[in-house]
């Protein structure tokens, strides 16, 4: 079918048949997603499709309510897990809207977090001076200034430095399945360049990524392996990179009327 | 030398994580309860006091029983009447009669300010910091002396000052805060029992932060300490306050007073880390803080920074504040204030601007959980002759749950025309989304809340010496476990 014909081995994240509701409205109805090791999924939709509840939902943020279906992160069920020890277990969010910490500054929330999930992977605490080599070194990848390391989180950043914030702290954390969350909305095209070679850099066969999106225009520089069609909260059409430029130059209609005129589902 | 008994421990009854709440069992000289002006002569009596010095305490004594009827109600804050004279108004170790040096101390009591945290033993001394330990009503001990006495510093318990240095007691004592100040102040100027005292001659800068640390321990014993601070033309002293109290299931009063003095381009910097006994998780016991504290920064140029963590205490009622008499004086008062279970607060601030061109920032944060009750209460004076006088106030409020309360009452007095006022407010929650977005980095929720709870107080911690920022910040998680969640 999809990614999972590609290799023998286990899915690093597959989700079943999943059903979620948000305020007792469904949102997802249903949404089958398998992703490997190595992998880029982009998931293209239109608003309201259900793209970002996905994301959040495997993150684990309150408020979204699992229905019906299951999510397994390496074998094990994620949506039993909580939000942190997703995120120990090498799960990451790159959020759409990245919030602001007033007066928690950017080195100390960023060591933090280095610090649970180094100590969940077995790995001692990096000293002051790694710290600060392993930040100039990532910073300077996602061309952030590393003053702003000590200002408050996100507190006062332009929509870039917030993406770019976002990109940093993937890239210093190391998760093994990064969810970028329309990482690309608000960037102008400078901006966008430059996050998506953080995200090249950190593309390996030992990581996954699921990057959901409106637009096409991202993976211009981030080219994905996969492409998934998400209307009305399930994937109604399935392909390879290609398929994100054929959605832009006919649009999701496209997609809607083929899906109801019953041909080419799945793929 | 006698081998230190154990310290009995009375906390498990009572249910609680406060860890200050150990009673150390020593015996105790105490004056029996009640108050009239033969106690006064006692308590006098008992330090050995000049006449003058008597003679003060009964005019405040004779000004508290004919003028000020009953306590201040106008603070937010609710509480029975309080029977005085069913209040021990001296307790004193036995011990201490007559002890000369910290070898003849109880070592009892040296052990128990060890529990603390803050050794007075010479060879374990704070690196940095001078202290005097005052438990119940007298000074055990003042560490640091001989550095001190080097530079002319003079830092000792009140009682010894009277004895010592009577002339600098009796020019500043009740200049700043007079004894008919309030009902408070005139009951402490009549029945104080100790404290510390500080004179940093000209020119010095003191070169380790002085430190008193209060500790109540008797029951039924209300604690009256009076602090009073000099710092002449062009010095400078840091000065840091600590309290805690036994865990005792009925009230105890604290009504302390505290004055600085700052003289031409001296500066004062006095941090508070309040940790009384908060009363349990029903509001049963804790201490009564009802504490005056106002510093007149007396010279030109001279500068006074209050800056005070108020996490203990069943009531806190206080409000350090500034008369900014020399010309371009500075006034700074930082606050974090934390209230939980059925804690109440009702603290702020009074910068009085005299002089021109003072100037004075107010910055305080008010943290609220549980069923607290949280008052930021504040007045900004500007007098006709302040002319150029310039004021900033920010206060913020952060409430944790559904029951408690944050509220700013802010007075503002202009009578100049040349002044400049800001005020800034803001009252917010710790928010879902901060809390996920911390998470999600894979810190747990514990620490992603207090790690949000400090970024709001990062304004004022970082006003603290470092060390004692470290400490403010681990009382305030430690004062809001359970309330999370």
């Amino acid at each position: 079918m999809n990614a999972r014909s590609e290799t023998r081995n286990q899915p690093l994240l597959e989700v079943r048949n999943l059903h979620v509701s948000a305020g007792g409205v469904e949102i997802l109805k249903g949404l089958d997603l398998s992703v490997n090791l190595g992998a880029v999924h982009a998931i293209m939709g239109p608003n309201g499709s259900g793209k970002s509840t996905l994301t959040n939902v495997l993150a684990g943020r309150p408020d979204y309510e699992v229905t019906e279906g299951k999510v397994l992160y390496g074998g094990r069920d994620l949506l039993a897990m909580a939000p942190d020890e997703r995120a120990r277990e090498g799960v990451f969010l790159a959020f759409q809207y990245p919030v602001e910490l007033p007066g928690v500054r950017n080195r100390e929330f960023l060591r933090a977090a280095l610090d649970a999930v180094r100590e969940h992977r077995g790995l001692q605490k990096l000293s002051v001076r790694e710290f600060n080599k392993l930040h100039e070194e990532k910073a300077g990848e996602v061309e952030m200034d590393p003053d702003l390391i000590k200002r408050s989180v996100n507190e006062g950043f332009s929509g870039g430095e917030k993406k770019r914030n976002e990109i940093l702290q993937m890239t210093v954390l190391d998760p093994t399945l990064a969810l970028l969350d329309e990482t690309d909305s608000g960037l102008d095209i400078d901006a966008l360049q430059t996050v998506a070679r953080g995200v090249n850099k950190f593309r390996s066969p030992s990581k996954a990524i699921v990057l959901v999106t409106h637009y096409q225009r991202i993976l211009n520089y981030i080219t994905p392996d996969h492409v998934h069609v998400l209307i009305e909260g399930r994937i109604v059409k399935s392909g390879g990179s290609e398929l994100a430029h054929e959605l832009e130059s006919k649009g999701y209609e496209w997609v809607k009327k083929t899906v109801q005129s019953g041909s080419e589902v799945g793929v | 030398m006698a081998t230190p008994k154990a310290i009995s421990r009375k906390t498990t009854d009572l249910g609680s994580d406060y860890k200050w709440g150990f009673v150390t069992d020593i015996q105790s000289d105490v004056a029996p309860k009640g108050l009239n002006e033969d106690i006064i002569r006692l308590i006098s009596g008992k330090k050995n006091e000049p006449a003058w010095m008597l003679d003060w305490r009964l005019r405040a004594y004779r000004h508290w029983t004919k003028v000020s009827h009953e306590e201040p109600r106008w603070a937010k804050v609710n509480f029975p009447p309080i029977d005085y004279q069913d209040i021990r108004y001296y307790s004193a170790p036995v011990s201490m009669k007559g002890a000369e040096g910290l070898d003849e101390v109880d070592p009892e009591l040296v052990e128990a300010f060890n529990k603390l945290g803050i050794p007075i033993d010479e060879q374990k001394k704070l690196t940095g910091v001078a202290v005097d330990a005052v438990f119940d009503s007298v000074s055990v001990a003042t560490t640091l002396q001989e550095t001190l006495n080097k530079l002319g510093i003079i830092f000792c318990s009140f009682s010894e000052a009277v004895q010592k240095h009577p002339d600098l007691v009796r020019k500043y004592l009740g200049s700043v805060v007079p004894h008919t100040d309030n009902f408070f102040a005139s009951l402490n100027s009549a029945v104080f029992s100790d404290g510390s005292f500080a004179y940093v001659p000209p020119g010095v800068r003191c070169p380790v932060e002085l430190m008193t640390y209060f500790r109540i321990n008797t029951e039924g014993t209300g604690q009256f300490e009076r602090t009073l601070i000099i710092a002449d033309k062009g010095s400078y002293v840091s000065y840091l306050e600590g309290c805690t109290a036994p865990m005792r299931k009925s009230h105890q009063l604290h009504a302390a007073v505290v004055e600085l003095v700052a003289l031409d381009n001296a500066e004062i910097k006095y941090s508070t880390l309040q940790n009384w006994y908060p009363g349990d998780k029903d509001g049963k016991g804790g201490v009564y803080n009802f504490v005056t504290k106002r510093g007149k920064a007396a010279g030109v140029n001279s500068k006074i920074s209050w800056t005070q963590v108020e996490t203990g205490s069943a009531i806190t009622w206080k409000y350090p504040g500034v008369i900014l008499q020399g010309d371009n004086s500075v006034g700074e008062f930082y606050s974090v204030a934390l209230v939980n279970n059925y804690q109440q607060a009702d603290t702020g601030t009074k910068m009085i601007h005299i002089g021109s061109n003072t100037r004075s920032t107010i910055v305080a944060k008010g943290i609220s959980a549980g069923h607290g009750q949280n008052t930021y209460r504040g007045l900004v004076k500007i007098m006709p002759s302040a002319a150029g006088a310039r004021n900033f106030t920010r206060c913020d409020s952060l409430l944790i749950g559904e029951e408690c309360g944050a509220h700013t009452v802010p007075y503002i007095e202009v009578r100049n025309p040349t002044a400049r006022m800001e005020h800034e407010a803001s009252t917010s929650k710790v928010s879902e989304d901060q809390l996920f977005y911390l998470m999600q980095r894979g810190i747990s929720e514990e620490n992603a809340q207090h790690m949000i709870i400090n970024g709001f107080c990062r304004g004022v911690f970082q006003e603290l010496p470092f060390e004692f920022a470290m400490e403010a910040s681990q009382l305030l998680k430690v004062s809001l476990e359970g309330a999370i969640g």
